[in-house]
This record gives structure tokens, sequence and C-alpha cells, in this order.
């Protein structure tokens, strides 16, 4: 569904993607796993248009995306959840969910059911401000955001950095339901190794722009897998 | 009237006994009776220059707020709006003379549509490839800005242009010792609906909400599926249809010539910042107060000079308090 290949990205002179490729499938979770500073980010900048390539390619749905800007990546079907959440401050929880109706198509131009039972929360808080939410909180309405666009790929960048246990429990809930009910595509970048072991359909290890591990949940477990892991 | 009973006591102050003593309270009761109406003067005065530089400045106060751009150009949008109000005007007189009363009501349209439209044209052909370059922003703005006066000047002429008021904008009425044109009064409302229907198009529409969005964090907009380029396109054009529409009540109390945008630029910056950039209300407020400081200010300092006063403490002020009157506050900003 999604194909990174070859992909090379730079900031200025300094190189953040070195030749990375990597496959995400239909109905199924790919983790991304590295140490801090390694890439991961940069790569889903690249994925959602927020970042030029300087060379390789990305295709969705065997489409090359090339330079299309990350508001036609969006209408496409790829929905971001950034790390740090990026909620809009100043809007309401209503808006800010409303800020997908523009990638969903005219019918769709409303916040689907799901949502409200996968963070119930959220419900509660339609007329808060965004940036009056708990870390937690937007955590939830990022996630629920994404999902107004109606995408087919979901794309999360560390979804549970500096969040409490019971709602990393919920998020990998809604994670694990959103695969196996609604059949979209989940790339997840993280840290936190167990809740990607528990999640993962696929694992890709990153370094220092490369990828350098690519294999099933229960290969995390082996020595030469963990060693890109520990600090 | 007061100043009639004024004139008839003073000569009796200077008598001695009871009855100079009886005129000189008088005197003192009628001075400060004056002096309230005088305050009160200035400030129904300073409100509806403030309602001027509001008109002129909320359309720069949003195109600022949303592009972060600096448009040099925005009063020669306001300029475009009178002469719309001047061409509108000719076209009922040789045509339907007989809804001349109407002329402003058809003005206010067709001149938001008319700067509406240079608008955008200006902000897709030029402005958009400079974003980010702010310093050629402001060159580029500033050239259209001749340009857009020169071709006024070349149609029109150099001289003032004659715009007429219907029959409902002209004379005055009496309000206790005040004597109030029509003028000043449709002004002051019609700046305060123009505000509200902004609001209103910002708060509860899909594209007030995309503007928002915009504002507060573009990268992320655009993730959401937001198409930035038209929400910057349908913002300049937005903003230059509000100033086209302060034309149209600028043609109403000043003189329609080329360079009427100029007269109105530099107060709308100083509305736009010492108001708070991206808030509206700051606007609203920083434009009433200036309104009302230049007033109180030009009887001890002359026109100029309180100008310039002002502008000294717009100085001061930004140095205590660099984000403006209004700087948002709370946790929702820190995010
Ligand atoms: N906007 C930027 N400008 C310049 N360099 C950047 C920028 N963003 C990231 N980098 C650099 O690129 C490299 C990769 O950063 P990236 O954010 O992709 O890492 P990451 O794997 O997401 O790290 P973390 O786990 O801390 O989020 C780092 O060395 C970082 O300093
Ligand atoms: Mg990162």
């Amino acid at each position: 569904m999604l194909t990174v290949e070859n992909a090379s990205l730079h900031y200025g002179a300094a190189q953040a993607l070195r030749g990375v490729s990597l496959e995400v499938k239909p109905k199924s979770i790919t983790c991304v796993l590295g140490r801090n500073g390694v890439g991961k980010t940069s790569m889903l900048r690249a994925i959602v248009g927020q970042h030029p390539l300087s060379s390789g390619s990305i295709s969705f749905d065997g489409t090359v995306l090339g330079k299309k800007p990350p508001y036609d990546r969006a209408r496409a079907g790829i929905a971001f959840v950034p790390q740090g959440r990026e909620i809009f401050p100043l809007l309401t929880v209503r808006e800010n969910l409303a800020t997908g109706f523009a990638a969903a198509k005219r019918g769709n131009r409303n916040v689907p059911p799901e949502v409200f039972e996968l963070f119930p929360v959220l419900k509660t808080m339609l007329g808060r401000r965004g940036g009056d939410l708990s870390g937690g909180q937007q955590q939830q309405l990022a996630i629920g955001r994404a999902l107004v666009t109606r995408p087919r790929l979901l794309v999360l960048d560390e979804p549970t950095e500096g969040i409490q246990p019971s709602i990393i429990k919920d998020i990998g809930r809604a994670i694990r339901f959103l695969r196996d009910q609604t059949g979209l595509a989940i790339l997840l970048v993280e840290q936190y190794l167990d809740f990607c072991r528990e999640l993962a359909d696929h694992v890709y290890i990153m370094d220092r722009g490369e990828i350098v591990h690519s294999g099933d949940a229960a290969s995390l477990d082996k020595p030469e897998v963990r060693k890109f892991l520990t600090v | 009237m007061a100043a009639k009973r004024l004139v008839s006591l003073t000569p009796l102050a200077t008598v001695q006994g009871p009855v100079g003593e009886a005129a000189s309270t008088a005197i003192a009761s009628i001075n400060s009776e004056l002096e309230l109406w005088n305050g009160i003067q200035n400030i129904i005065y300073g409100l509806s220059l403030g309602s001027v530089l509001l008109l002129a400045a909320i359309g720069l106060a949003i195109t600022f707020g949303v592009m972060g751009v600096i448009n040099m150009a925005h009063g020669e949008m306001v300029m475009i709006g009178a002469y719309t109000t001047f061409v509108v005007q000719q076209i009922i007189r040789v045509s339907a003379p007989g809804l001349f009363d109407y002329s402003l009501l058809i003005a206010l349209p067709a001149a938001f549509l008319v700067s509406g439209a240079i608008g955008v044209v200006i902000e897709r052909g030029i402005i958009r490839f400079l974003y980010g370059r702010p310093l050629e922003t402001l060159l580029a703005t500033w050239g259209i800005s001749l340009v857009l006066q020169q071709a006024t000047r070349s149609w029109f002429g150099a001289s003032n242009v004659q715009v007429g008021s219907p029959s409902w904008m002209s004379g005055s009425f009496d309000v206790g010792m005040l004597t109030l044109t029509w003028s000043r009064l449709w002004i002051i409302v019609f700046a305060l609906a123009v505000f509200a229907t902004l609001q209103l198009v910002l708060k509860k529409t899909m594209l007030g909400l995309r503007m928002r969005a915009v504002t507060q964090n573009r990268r992320m907009a655009s993730s959401m599926g937001i198409r930035t380029p038209w929400v910057d396109a349908l913002t300049f054009g937005l903003g230059s249809g509000i100033a086209g529409i302060a034309g149209v009540a600028l043609s109403q109390i000043d003189n329609v010539s080329p360079n009427l945008g100029q007269g109105y630029i530099i107060d709308s910056f100083m509305v736009v910042v010492f108001g708070g950039v991206g808030n509206l209300w700051g606007t609203l407020v920083g434009a009433m107060s200036l309104g009302i400081a230049n007033k109180f200010l030009e009887p001890f300092a002359g026109a100029v000079l309180g100008k310039i006063f002002v502008l000294v403490l717009i100085i001061l002020f930004i140095q205590k308090r660099p984000r403006g009157l209004f700087a948002l506050k709370g946790r929702a900003i820190e995010a």
C-alpha cells in the first residue's frame, strides 16, 4: 500500500535519511523503532509531504507521491499524528476535529462514531480549547482528528511519548481496533519496545538514517536486534 | 446656547455684591458643563475616527495574522473602494437617478468584489512567490501600491473626484449641546457591523475555521487536508475586500484622490501592532483608543504634533509589551 524506496533526505548539508526502504501493507501494523535522532520523524515527514526527499521515491497505492503537497496526500488517504501532537491550541476540540473535514469526501464531513467510542473523554470536552487539554487528552484528540479525514493509512509518530500507562493501553486498543475493524494500514514510530512488540505485524529498526533490521515482532527479542535499541 | 448665556453673564460677574457672586457661580457651572460636553464630543469624534481606523486596519490585521504578510498596498485597496463608489454613483446618475439614495448600499458589495478580486490577483500573481521573505514582500507590495496610485491617476486624473452623500448620510442632529453629523454616526455603526460580520465569518464558517487553523499551525493544517494556497488567496481577497468596504465609508468623510490610501496605511499598521497581531478584539480596542487619544491630544498639541505624541506613546508601549495590548495568554498558547 505504501512503499518507500531508497529514500534520502537532507536538512541543508546534514543527511538524515540514507537510502531507506520499507513497506506498509493494508490491514497491518508496521512499527519502526530506533533511538533518538536516527531519522524516524524525518522519514514520516517525507511520507506525509512535509519535507522533500533528496533522492528515492515514495508511492501510495501504486502512484508515486513525488512533489505532492501535504494536503493532497491527506486527501489521498494518508493521515498524520505528529510527534508532539500539534493540536491547534486556540481551536476547540470540536473545531480541531472539524479541520479534518477538509480531507474527507463531501458525504463524510462528520466525526465518525468510532472516534468517541475509542476516546470517550473527547465527547465531554468538545467545547474546550485544544491547548488547554492535558498531554494524554491531546494525544487522543490528535488520533481522533486524523480519523475524521477517513484515512486508509494512519501514520503515528511516538504516540506514547510522555503518556501515562492507562492511556497508552487505550491507544494500543484503538490501534488494534482500527486495523481489525476498519482495515486501516498503520505505520507506527516508537521508542517504547513493549508497545511495539504487542501490536506490530512487522517491525523495522532504524539507526543513523538507515534501516538496519526488518522482521516480525518476535524478532525484537534477539540480542543482535536489541543492540540497536539499548542506549 | 450655553455659550450665549456665558457671554451675557460675563459682564455681570464683575459687579460687586450678591448679583456678581451669583453670576460667577453660574459662569463656573456653565463652564464645567461645557467642559463635560466637550469631553463627550471628543469621545464621539474619537470613536468615529477610531471606526475609520478600524475599517482600514481590520483587513490588514487578518492578512498579517494569517499569512504574516506586510501588505504596503493595503491603503490602495481602500482607495480603490472609494473610486468604486464614485463609479457606481456616476452610473446611477446617468442611468437611474432615483436610486441615488441607495448608491452606497450598491457600492458596498461592488467595492468588496473589486478590491477583493484585485487582492486575489496580487496574491496569486506576486506575493505567493515571496512567502518567508518579508523584505522582498514589503518592497514588492510597495511597488504595487505606487503602480495602483499611478494607474488611478492616469484613469481618473490626479485631482479629487466628487463622491456625493445620499440624503440619509448628510445633515446633522443635536444631542444636548452637541451637533453631530449623520455621517459620523453611520460610520461608527457601520464599522461595528463589519467587525461583527467578520467575527461571524471567522467563527462560524468553514473558511474561517481553515483560516484560524492555518494561522495557528500552517504545516499541520496542510496535513489535515486544508489547501493552504487557497486559504492564503481567499484570506488576502477577504482582507482586501474589507479594505474596499472601508473605502466606501471613507468616501463620505474624506477627499477621494489617488493618495487616499496613503493617509491611512501608517495609522492602520499602528493599530494592528498596538492591538496585538492575530487578535481582532485587540484591533477593535486599539483602533478606538488611538482614535480617542488623537482627538483628546489634538487641542493641546495640534493634529500633527498630537500624532507624533501618539506614535511615541505606542513605541514606548511596544517596548513594554512587545506582543501588543491583547497578547494571548494561557496554557493554550504555550502548547
Ligand atoms: N528541521 C531540522 N533541521 C535540521 N536538522 C534536523 C531537523 N529535524 C531533524 N534534524 C536532524 O535530523 C536528524 C534526525 O532527526 P529526527 O527528528 O528524524 O530523529 P528521530 O528519530 O525522530 O528522533 P526522536 O526519537 O528524538 O524523535 C537529527 O540529527 C536531527 O538533529
Ligand atoms: Mg522523532
